[in-house]
Formats: structure tokens, sequence, C-alpha cells
């Protein structure tokens, strides 16, 4: 059922330089671990909400692997022994993995962006168990993490919303954002 | 005319209100509603919460109750209408007839809609809903056109609501068995269409190849926007040639349509997407306002693209204008 109405627009959200890639690829990701340690536990302290809509999907591992970076996140968001650390390449035995830009990650996870749009436009891809990373991406929505808030209290706060201004600013219409 | 807009958490229920919805629809986290997805969905508490904050704000909140009772289970749907209705819920909306006659038994003063679950598609059905379990409100299926709906209006009292943006199903609602046939579960009794417990994704040759229940449902070129892994938008392998046979990817976009949806007589216009981030729902329900708000005051509608959240990036006005007729 063709109809002469239908348009197609493409929806590209900013990707990082690549320069900014080769230029972290030969640092160690042994700093990186204890912040990300400190920002999961951060997260399950400020938005226990989380959990209750992660439901049975609480115990899975998930790979979140953002395009534009030169290393990975294996996440792990079980109550009793949370994990999320950085990895060069995602390990075959994991539940769910979702790849796609580092701004389109974050968009996602905030909220400024919709998951579905960037699977449609073909900027984020899903791998392994789908409900699984359903209900992360649903519970990750409905808990509204404020990243910068997260780490760095109200500064991260305002640093985060200018950083996002810039970086949507370069992207093409997904979000909600670019309606207004 | 009222916009009647998608919350599957209570995060989207706020992003809905402060986009400017006139009325909030969502479901309880169990099989009684028709998106039963996983991490959707509210609680008795974040229901009881959700209303509050609505009403604080001079926003309705309808709660679907929309699939159809499993037998020897009926007390989830019963219970199920009783929360809503002591949350402070504005409108149930139901489909199966045992939860129709329930509700108007049991909380004769409740407002009662008619899901578009119930494929409620010619006068005499929408009487029949009216007349018997006192529904003020019927939701139409996403199979008529305008002249229809609005024949419809003048043969009945019920109010209409009618979907204008999100997923399209193309079949009468309530009736399609396609998700059953590949997964054993569908929409109508369990909630969900193409669960995504039996949906998986895998990369071959640069195409992405979805599947449902081991069906292959769609392969997706490079650069090709994606859709839902869902039977009656996959392609099929036919003795005349490979393709779409029920419907392309594609979202439904009626912004267009909206005087002429307005000239018909419908009271409501309804966003599908409660299984959808905060982001679509601001940005949708933010510019249908915007629209809305343009067409009631007599001044041309903003231009708004929308082709982005739209799935498939591609949009049609469906059976809206029947064009292959």
């Amino acid at each position: 059922m063709s109809d002469p109405q239908m348009t197609r627009s493409a929806a590209i959200p900013a990707t990082l330089p690549p320069g900014l890639a080769r230029a972290v690829a030969p640092l160690p990701l042994a700093p990186l671990q204890p912040l990300l340690a400190l920002m999961l536990h951060r997260i399950g302290r400020l938005y226990p909400d989380l959990y209750g809509r992660l439901g049975e999907h609480a115990d899975k591992r998930f790979g979140i692997d953002p395009t534009d970076l030169p290393f990975a996140l294996l996440l792990e968001p079980s109550l009793r022994q949370p994990r999320l650390c950085a990895v060069r390449a995602l390990p075959a035995r994991l539940d769910a993995s979702i790849r796609g830009p580092l701004v389109g990650l974050v968009g996602m996870a905030e909220g400024t962006l919709d998951g579905d749009a960037l699977f449609f436009s073909r900027i984020l891809w899903v791998e392994g168990d789908v409900a699984a990373a359903l209900a992360l991406r649903n519970a990750i929505d409905d808990a509204r993490i404020d990243f910068g808030a997260v780490m760095l209290g109200p500064l991260g706060q305002r640093l985060g919303q200018v950083l996002r201004r810039k970086l949507q600013g370069r992207s093409a219409a997904v979000g909600a954002e670019t309606w207004s | 005319m009222e916009l009647i807009c998608p919350a599957g958490t209570p995060a989207s229920l706020e992003a809905a209100v402060e986009a400017g919805a006139d009325a909030v629809y969502c479901g309880f986290r169990d099989e009684t509603n028709a998106r039963n997805f996983p991490g959707l969905n509210f609680s008795r508490e974040e229901l009881r919460k959700g209303v509050a904050f609505a009403h604080r704000r001079g926003v309705k909140v309808l709660v679907a109750i929309n699939t159809f009772a499993r037998a020897g289970a009926f007390g989830l749907w019963q219970e199920a209408i009783d929360d809503a209705v002591m949350a402070g819920a504005d409108a149930l909306i139901l489909a199966d007839l045992a939860t129709l006659d329930y509700a108007h038994r049991r909380h004769p003063g409740q407002r009662l809609h008619v899901s578009v679950q119930a494929g409620a598609a010619n006068p005499d059905a929408i009487r029949f809903y009216a007349e018997t379990f006192g529904a003020q409100r019927v939701v139409l299926p996403r199979v008529l056109n305008v002249m229809e709906i609005a024949s419809m209006v003048r043969e009945t009292s019920c109010e209409t609501e009618v979907f204008v943006f999100g997923g399209l199903c193309v079949m009468e609602e309530g009736r399609c068995s396609l998700s059953s046939y590949a997964t054993g579960q569908s929409p109508n009794m369990n909630g969900v269409c193409s669960p995504a417990s039996h949906v998986a994704y895998a990369e071959r040759n640069g195409h992405i190849v979805s599947t449902l229940g081991g069906f292959t449902i769609n392969s997706f070129g490079k650069d090709e926007p994606a859709g839902y892994p869902t039977l009656c938008k996959g392609r099929f392998a036919t003795p005349r040639g490979s393709g779409y046979i029920f419907e392309e990817p594609v979202s439904l976009d009626a912004a267009l349509m909206l005087p002429a949806l307005r000239d018909a007589g419908v009271t409501a216009f309804k966003i599908e997407g409660r299984q959808r981030g905060r982001a679509y729902i601001a940005g949708v329900v933010s510019s249908f306002r915007k629209i809305l708000a343009a067409i009631d005051e007599g001044r041309s509608p903003p231009a708004v693209s929308l082709a982005a959240m739209a799935e498939g990036q591609a949009s049609t006005v469906g059976a809206y204008r029947k064009g292959w007729r």
C-alpha cells in the first residue's frame, strides 16, 4: 500500500571526531574503571526504581558499544553485584548488546533521543536478547538519568546541558528538542 | 478537539502532560493492556501518582485494560478495572465484552471508552456498546476512510476517537492473529504483537535480518530504514515475486487530515506509541498540539516533519484516504 504522502528523512546524530578516537585509543582503560564503578553505584542509589522496571533482566549481561570510541562497556546491573567496566572488545557471551555512536547512546539514555527512531534510522543496533535490551532501554528512559549530575553534582548537570546543546546542534532531527 | 497521548512510563506521562496532552492513556504492568512490553507500564502506585500529577494540571488519564480476558483468569482483569477506578482514572479503555459488562455493573458512574481492539467499525456495533454498557466513546479501527467516519458519527451519539500518528495496524485490531501464528502470543490476548522475547536481529553481509519466532520477517539493506519485526510489515516470497504484501514499514501520520477529521465530527485525536521513549512523546505531542492550536485559531498549521520518528522513516495517511480504491 504505497502512498503519495510518504516521506523519508535521514536521522543522523553527530559522531565524535575520528581524531578523538585515535587520540584516546592508546590510553589505558584502568583509570576509567573506578569512575565507571562509581557512576553505576550512584545511579543505583539515585534511581532505585530502575531495578523494579528491569525486573528479571537486572541479572543479565549487557554490552554497550559506542561505535565512535575505541572501547566498549560491559554492564551487569545486578542489585547484588553491579558491574560497569570498560573493555577493548565485548566478550562473546553476552545476553544483549547495543551498538551506536556515543551521542546517540547517551541521548537515548538521557531521554533526549528516541531509541526506536535511532533503530529505524539504522544508527542503533541491538543484538541478542531483545526483551532484555528493551527492558533496559525503558527502565533508563523512565529513570531520567542525568549523567552530568551523577558524576559531578549540580556543576555536572550544567556542563551536561551545555555539552548536549553543542553536540545536538550538529545532529539531524531525531530527538524532542529538534521539534520545538 | 482533544489530544490523547500515550505513556508507557511515569516519565512519559509527565512528558506528555508537559507537551500539551489533553488526556494521557496508559496501562498496568501485566497482560491486561495491549502494550505489555518489557520494562513498560505502571504499577498501581505509579498510576495513582500519575493520575494526581495529571489532574493537578487539568489533564485526564485514561487506563487501557484492553486485552481479551483469558478463560479462568478473569480476576486479573476485574482487579485491573477496580484498581484503575480507585486510582482516579477518568475513563477505562476496554475491548472485551466481559470487561465492559463488569465495569458497567460494578462501577456504574465510571466513564467507559471502547478500545480500538474491539474493532467497532460500524454504527450497529457502536450503538450496541453505547446502549448495553453506556460506553461514551469509541476508538475507531484504522481501516476506515474519512467519509465512512463521518457517516458513522452521524448515525450514532457516541463520541469517536481516531488515531492520527504512530504505529499502524493494517488489520482490523483485535482480530489479527499474525503474531499468534509465529509466536503463540498476540496483542489481543497477551498484549504483545511480535513479543520481544521472540525477536532476533542478525547482521548478514551488511544487511539486518529480523526474525520472529524463527521466521525471517525482513532484511534491510545497508542504508535502508528499518521497521518493527511484525508480520504485517514483513517481506514475503510469493509465486508472483517477493516484497511487501500487506504494508511496508511505515507509520500513520494524519496531520494533514486533521481538518477533515474534525469536520467529520471526530471528538478526539489519538497518538500511538506507549512503547516509545520520552523523546518521541515530547516531540510528537508538542507538534500535534501546535497543529491543533493553529487549526483552532483558523491559521495555517505549521509545517512539521515527524518522518524521523516514523517506522521505516516513512509515513502514510493509511485508510483515511483509500487511494487504492
